[in-house]
């Protein structure tokens, strides 16, 4: 810009932060004079106390004689959980509709189009409660529990998807699996005598496949025993309806980022892969998916991070995340309320930030190379 | 010239009789073909959609229309297995407007009347008042609107905020939030481009806060802390407190769509201007401003269309907008037992809401496009 700021302009600024210092002090002055009133304490230091509640569903143990601070943990921990299992399908789901969104099948396309509409212009906040009273607590008693596929359970207490049992070696197993399964791309483009391994790669999470194959012992399946089910895991409802209405909910947005980035590649990209005899699958794969792919990065990034944001609204349905315990429980039983709120800030701005600097990378990394 | 030439030359041509013409397919089959019955896949992907449509449209049909109850005042004329509208048709008042007393109602359609005839204007294909419009609707509409709504002047006994409710107030708030988002919005885009070091860091640090927290602490915020940071004695009414932590909260997204704008602005429009001896403020008022907010209004109006469904959340609050409504109305001893219908209710009144604003964007975009 060829215009300069004028002197008395760089003057002025200072004029504001002095106004907005002045301000923050104002404020701060008045909490204190409140605090001292209610004759409360203040500070971060009730993180050690104990916290003598219950947490329905942990990743880690907890009991409650445990402090507020690993309250804070085992929250963290489910906000976590839900997000990137809602990220995840989200993802998947929001790339199939928006692939049949172009689909030349009218009906189709138009059912995409009236799914995206629908979830898009509804609160996902109704959507989530939708799917907790009017979906998961219209379902059957466990005694007459919906089967699944794979011996998964569904009734009113939520999903009972079977679990593997790995015996002693279990640690060591997952560890392996989890590496072979990140080598992958690795080795994908580790080179070998001037070419790349390429899809020879592929053998790494097929050998992690073969281990975890022969290291499973037994699978079990959930069974109804009694009044309750024993054996599998339970995804309580709470869960589920959270997971589902953010999933769903991203899906719609994620599937218009999708089709806007398929449509942005040039026609000639996709008509010069066909004359080359490519059949239309190896099109969409190899040559309009991996250029649709560095339009979708950024958007993508906000939508991830729209989830994890909304991921808050389970206090809605009482699934215990970092905003239905800290801005529930813990304020109600410590009264420490500004820093509650400090610290639910805090961690949602740090996870916000870390998605982000994590897609940044990424983009950088798939972004065209202009020279 | 060649025209006629060609045409001599056709009369002068010997006589052919004309071959029998193939029968032109009928249309809806030729349509059929290409966009449903193409390929093999194609019609394998129609056969299934096809059957997944027949199991699930007419049992929802049947539970909405066929079995359905609209008529009575007591769940008693509701049936077992179809849907029980009664429920919706008796809370009707309250989902639409709370508990705004029934007296006073006549004072919503005389706000919503001012605010109709400032927005006029904006739905006329050629005008010249736009910006005119623009800017009565976000300062003499909302406080005319607001002084009609509560009252308290000769004439207008005052109708107490905690009456309010359902989707008058998703609108109410909505609108006071979007008059208060969009001037601040502006003011952070401006601050992010800024030159004066200062005012750029605390603008960056401004949005960049408030886009990275959820809502929900946002709202808590304003319910749990700002009592504790007014001067002793000193109480905000509820209603207040969450509209100025939307506005807050709303700006940030504002001027994330205001600086696309910005940047769509090329750099000789305002070395242009300044060259021409204008200062800054007069620079960005009469020069980049007026471009730069012209090509983000679609997004601008998709900022609206998610601040209106985020709205709801003020339920958690305890404030009773329409999704507030339908949960108190669910309580409701009488009536227990109509979450299904409840719910579809109010999913469909935003829906209907959120559908027209964007289809509304949509057009105003798509005008753009035919002029650019």
């Amino acid at each position: 810009m060829i215009q300069r700021p004028s002197p008395r302009a760089r003057a002025a600024q200072w004029l504001l932060l002095l106004a907005v210092v002045a301000v923050a002090w104002y404020l701060g002055a008045n909490a204190a004079d409140n605090l001292a009133a209610r004759n409360m304490g203040s500070g971060f230091g009730f993180l050690g106390d104990t916290a003598n509640f219950d947490i329905p569903f942990k990743l880690i143990p907890w009991s409650d004689e445990d402090t507020y601070g690993r309250a804070l943990l085992v929250c963290t921990l489910n906000t976590l959980l839900v997000s990137v299992l809602s990220i995840a399908v989200a993802t998947v789901l929001g790339l199939i509709v928006g692939i049949m969104r172009l689909s030349p099948n009218w009906l189709m396309r138009n059912i995409a189009l009236a799914f995206i509409e629908l979830i898009r212009n509804t609160p996902i906040l109704v959507q989530i409660i939708f799917w907790y009273v009017a979906v998961l607590q219209t379902l059957p008693p466990p005694r007459q529990s919906i089967v699944l596929p794979a011996g998964a359970l569904l009734n009113i207490r939520g999903v009972y998807l079977p679990t593997i049992d790995t015996g002693p070696h279990g640690g060591a197993l997952a560890l392996l699996v989890v590496l072979l399964l990140a080598a992958t791309p690795l080795l994908w483009r580790l080179p070998l005598r001037g070419r790349r391994i390429g899809a020879w790669a592929l053998a790494a999470p097929l050998a992690a496949l073969v281990a975890l194959a022969a290291g499973i012992e037994h699978v079990e399946i959930p069974v109804m025993r009694g009044f309750n089910i024993a054996g599998g895991v339970q995804v309580p409802p709470e869960l589920a309806a959270l997971w589902a209405g953010l999933s769903v909910y991203g899906a719609a947005f994620i599937a218009e980022i999708v089709r806007a980035a398929i449509v942005s590649v040039p026609k000639g990209q996709r008509e010069a892969a066909l004359s080359l005899g490519l059949r239309p699958g190896q099109v969409l794969r190899k040559v309009v998916l991996p250029q649709a792919l560095r339009v979708m990065v950024p958007p993508l990034t906000s939508q991830y991070l729209n989830i994890i944001k909304s991921s808050s609204l389970g206090a809605a349905v009482a699934y215990p995340e970092l905003f239905q315990i800290f801005a529930g429980t813990v304020m109600n039983q410590s009264g420490r309320e500004i820093e509650t709120i400090v610290i639910l800030m805090a961690i949602f701005l740090t996870i916000s930030l870390l998605t982000s600097a994590f897609m940044n990378w990424y983009n950088r990394r798939v972004a065209l190379v202009e020279r | 010239m060649s025209g006629q030439t060609s045409a001599l030359r056709r009369l002068s041509a010997p006589f052919t009789p004309p071959k029998r013409e193939p029968r032109a397919p009928w249309p809806p089959a030729e349509w059929a073909k290409r966009n449903l019955f193409g390929s093999v896949l194609n019609t394998a992907l129609t056969l299934i959609t096809l059957a997944a449509l027949a199991l699930t449209v007419p049992p929802l049909v049947r539970w909405a229309v066929t079995n359905a109850t609209i008529t009575g005042v007591t769940r008693a004329a509701c049936g077992p297995d179809g849907a029980c509208w009664t429920f919706i048709r008796v809370h009707l008042p309250l989902f639409l407007v709370g508990r705004y007393p029934a007296d006073e109602r006549w004072r919503l359609g005389a706000a919503a009347l001012v605010v109709i005839a400032c927005a006029i204007p904006l739905f006329r294909r050629h005008t010249r008042h736009a910006g005119l419009s623009v800017i009565l609707l976000l300062t003499a509409a909302p406080v005319l609107a607001g002084v009609l709504l509560a009252g308290g002047v000769p004439g207008l006994p005052a109708v107490d905020t905690s009456l309010w409710g359902g989707l008058l107030l998703d609108v109410v708030i909505s609108y006071v939030v979007v008059a208060g988002s969009l001037p601040l919005g502006v003011l952070l885009a401006l601050g992010r481009r800024s030159q004066l070091p200062v005012v750029r860091t605390l603008s960056v640090g401004f949005i960049e806060l408030w886009r990275g927290v959820p809502l929900l602490t946002v709202l808590f915020m304003s319910a749990v802390m700002v009592p504790l940071f007014m001067p002793g004695g000193v109480s905000v009414d509820r209603l207040v407190r969450a509209m100025v932590a939307l506005v807050l909260f709303n700006a940030a997204y504002m001027a994330e769509v205001v600086r696309g704008g910005l940047q769509g602005v090329q750099s000789g429009q305002d070395e242009a201007a300044f060259s021409l001896g204008l200062h800054w403020a007069q620079v960005q008022t009469f020069v980049v401003l007026p471009q730069a907010l012209r090509i983000v209004v679609p997004g601008i109006i998709n900022t609206v269309v998610d601040l209106f469904k985020d709205v709801t959340l003020v339920t958690i609050i305890g404030l009773t907008d329409l999704l507030g409504a339908v949960d108190q109305a669910l309580k409701d001893p009488a009536w227990l037992g109509f979450a299904t219908e409840g719910y579809v209710f109010s999913a469909l009144m935003f829906f209907v809401c959120c559908f027209a604003m964007s289809a509304y964007g949509r057009s105003v975009e798509r005008r753009m496009g035919a002029r650019h």
